[in-house]
């Protein structure tokens, strides 16, 4: 058992290679291009964590959909070690901005998808399923349906639905953001436990500042539609941080400013 | 028990007026010519039973829904599924699908027969016609309202082609399939009288003709209830059929 467990080889274990060079996209709305995305460049090393804020509709949930290979970028390469992103692979998974559970499985179920599709083992599932589910303490409800979870429990089956796969790279569209403060603070330190213990590399939307600060290693700021990146700011400080951390502090009012919300 | 005593209070209502009338037929206030009193009608479908003729009716009437739920609902989920995936035949096919619906469907009654005679080809075609349409509505509706992102996420774990079908969108579709499928039995059960008026040596619907031509309105009363509880019977076979494929719904009205 133990050993079928182990069954991917290491180096699957550690986090991929992302870079996203000049893309540009639009949508079509009814005849009339929307530009959503405007020549957006970024590189994000084996194992880092990147966190992208910016307004709303600006096009972060696009990047990341592109980035998972749902669809092709209008202009732009992406790559993700060195590979062109065709589509999506469940190397490279995506966690929705809404759970997108399907209702007639359990958790259990939920959380199986992806090692089913792989034709992994029964037994070898059981044992990564109870694994990811104890990771974001849902434990206890692999039998329950998505509609007996809350808005919280669901986002975090969510997260074990993609934890399980032992993704190289984890494209985090606002995971935390149902969750209450107290719930959302032991989440993200799960978050970065798991990072720090998988090695994955993570890129994580969220609209929340200090979450950015808390967890990424660099923040990327998107400006308006079409959205390019208006700062790049490094996050040195060591981990477990502190919100309080001045540096922490300053960095913040930094990108407020930047996301023209001065307070 | 509360929806018990619901149920009992819905009793009332029937049960108050069969016995009115029972004791009006009996006191000699109102003839029961027309409309005959329980006691009759009780008589005789008991009568009916006794002589096994109640049983060939039922079992003709069966047959005939029967045959046509199965044609017509092989024929709305295929039509249903097709049209949904496809979008040429979409385009092609569901306007004109559209228009055929928009025909009440008992005026194809004259032209069935013109076609294919008084026998039983014409109609168990009514019936299926009268299947086909819902349930082909509700298949074409499911699929094309299937969450996008619940495909997506299985397009992201790499599920084939069958597997996304059998995995993702049968299971997404199944509750409006069933649905299309229970609202088309129901109408198998109206079509079929129909059917069976247009003609008929045996059947309930030969029953409700045979009634009126001799004047037997304890026949026809005998055979509107025999209808009522054969629909009700057959729509319960098919939901305890169905159940246990969504199962998860059950749970989640009890959850409501
Ligand atoms: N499939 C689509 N078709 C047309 N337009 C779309 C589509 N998806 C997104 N858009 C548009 O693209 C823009 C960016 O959407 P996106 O979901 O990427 O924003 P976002 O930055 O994730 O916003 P939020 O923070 O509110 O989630 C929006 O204006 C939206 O209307
Ligand atoms: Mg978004």
């Amino acid at each position: 058992m133990v050993a079928a467990t182990r069954e991917r080889p290491a180096v699957q274990a550690v986090g991929a290679r992302l870079s996203v060079e000049a893309v540009s996209h639009a949508f079509d709305i009814r005849g009339t291009p929307l530009p959503v995305l405007d020549r957006v460049s970024l590189a994000v090393e084996p194992g880092g964590f990147v966190a992208l804020l910016g307004p709303s509709g600006c096009g972060k949930s696009t990047l990341l959909r592109l980035v998972a290979g749902l669809e092709p970028p209008d202009q732009g390469l992406i790559t993700v070690d060195g590979d062109l992103v065709e589509g999506p692979d469940p190397s490279r998974l995506l966690v929705f901005q809404d759970p997108t559970l399907y209702p007639w499985r359990t958790v259990r179920g939920n959380v199986a998808l992806g090692l089913e599709a792989q034709g992994v083992g029964r037994a070898t599932r059981a044992a990564r399923i109870d694994q990811a589910l104890g990771l974001v303490g849902l434990a206890g409800f692999a039998d329950a349906y998505p509609h007996q979870l809350s808005g919280g429990m669901a986002q975090r089956a969510a997260l074990a639905r993609a934890l399980v796969n032992e993704p190289r790279l984890l494209l985090l569209d606002e995971p935390l953001g149902k969750l209450d403060a107290l719930t959302r603070l032991a989440m993200q330190a799960e978050l970065l436990r798991l990072w720090e213990e998988k090695r994955f590399t993570a890129v994580l939307v969220t609209h929340d500042v200090e979450e950015a600060l808390i967890l990424a290693e660099r923040v990327i700021v998107l400006g308006d539609r079409p959205a390019a990146i208006r700062a790049e700011l490094p996050v040195d400080a060591p981990y477990p941080r502190h919100r309080d951390d001045p540096d922490l502090v300053r960095l913040r009012r930094t990108i407020l400013e930047i996301l023209g919300q001065t307070t | 028990m509360r929806q018990g005593g619901r149920v009992g209070l819905g009793l009332v209502l029937p049960l108050a007026l069969a016995i009115g009338w029972e004791i009006a037929v009996d006191s000699g206030l109102v003839s029961g010519r027309l409309l005959p009193p329980p006691s009759r009608i009780g008589a005789t479908l008991l009568d009916l039973a006794a002589s096994g003729d109640l049983l060939m009716h039922v079992e003709a009437t069966l047959i005939r829904v029967g045959l046509g739920f199965l044609w017509g609902a092989a024929a709305g989920i295929l039509a249903g599924a097709l049209v949904a995936t496809l979008p040429i035949l979409r385009w092609l096919v569901d306007p004109s699908v559209q228009a055929l619906r928009a025909v009440p469907s008992l005026a194809w009654v004259p032209l069935f027969i013109l076609w294919f005679g008084i026998l039983e080809t014409p109609k168990v075609l009514l019936i299926a016609v009268g299947v086909f349409f819902p349930v082909y509505v509700g298949v074409s509706g499911a699929i094309a309202s299937v969450d996008r992102k619940l495909v997506e996420v299985g397009r992201i774990f790499r599920l084939s082609r069958l597997a996304l079908a059998w995995r993702i969108l049968l299971p997404a579709v199944l509750p409006a399939t069933l649905v299309g499928l229970r609202t088309g039995l129901g109408l198998g059960f109206l079509f079929v009288v129909a059917a069976e008026l247009m003609g008929a040596s045996e059947g309930l619907g030969y029953l409700l003709v045979d009634g009126q031509q001799f004047s037997k309105p304890d026949q026809i009363v005998a055979a509107i209830i025999t209808f009522a509880l054969a629909g009700k019977l057959a729509d319960m076979v098919l939901v305890t059929l169905t159940r246990p494929l969504t199962r998860w719904q059950d749970t989640a009205r009890e959850s409501l």
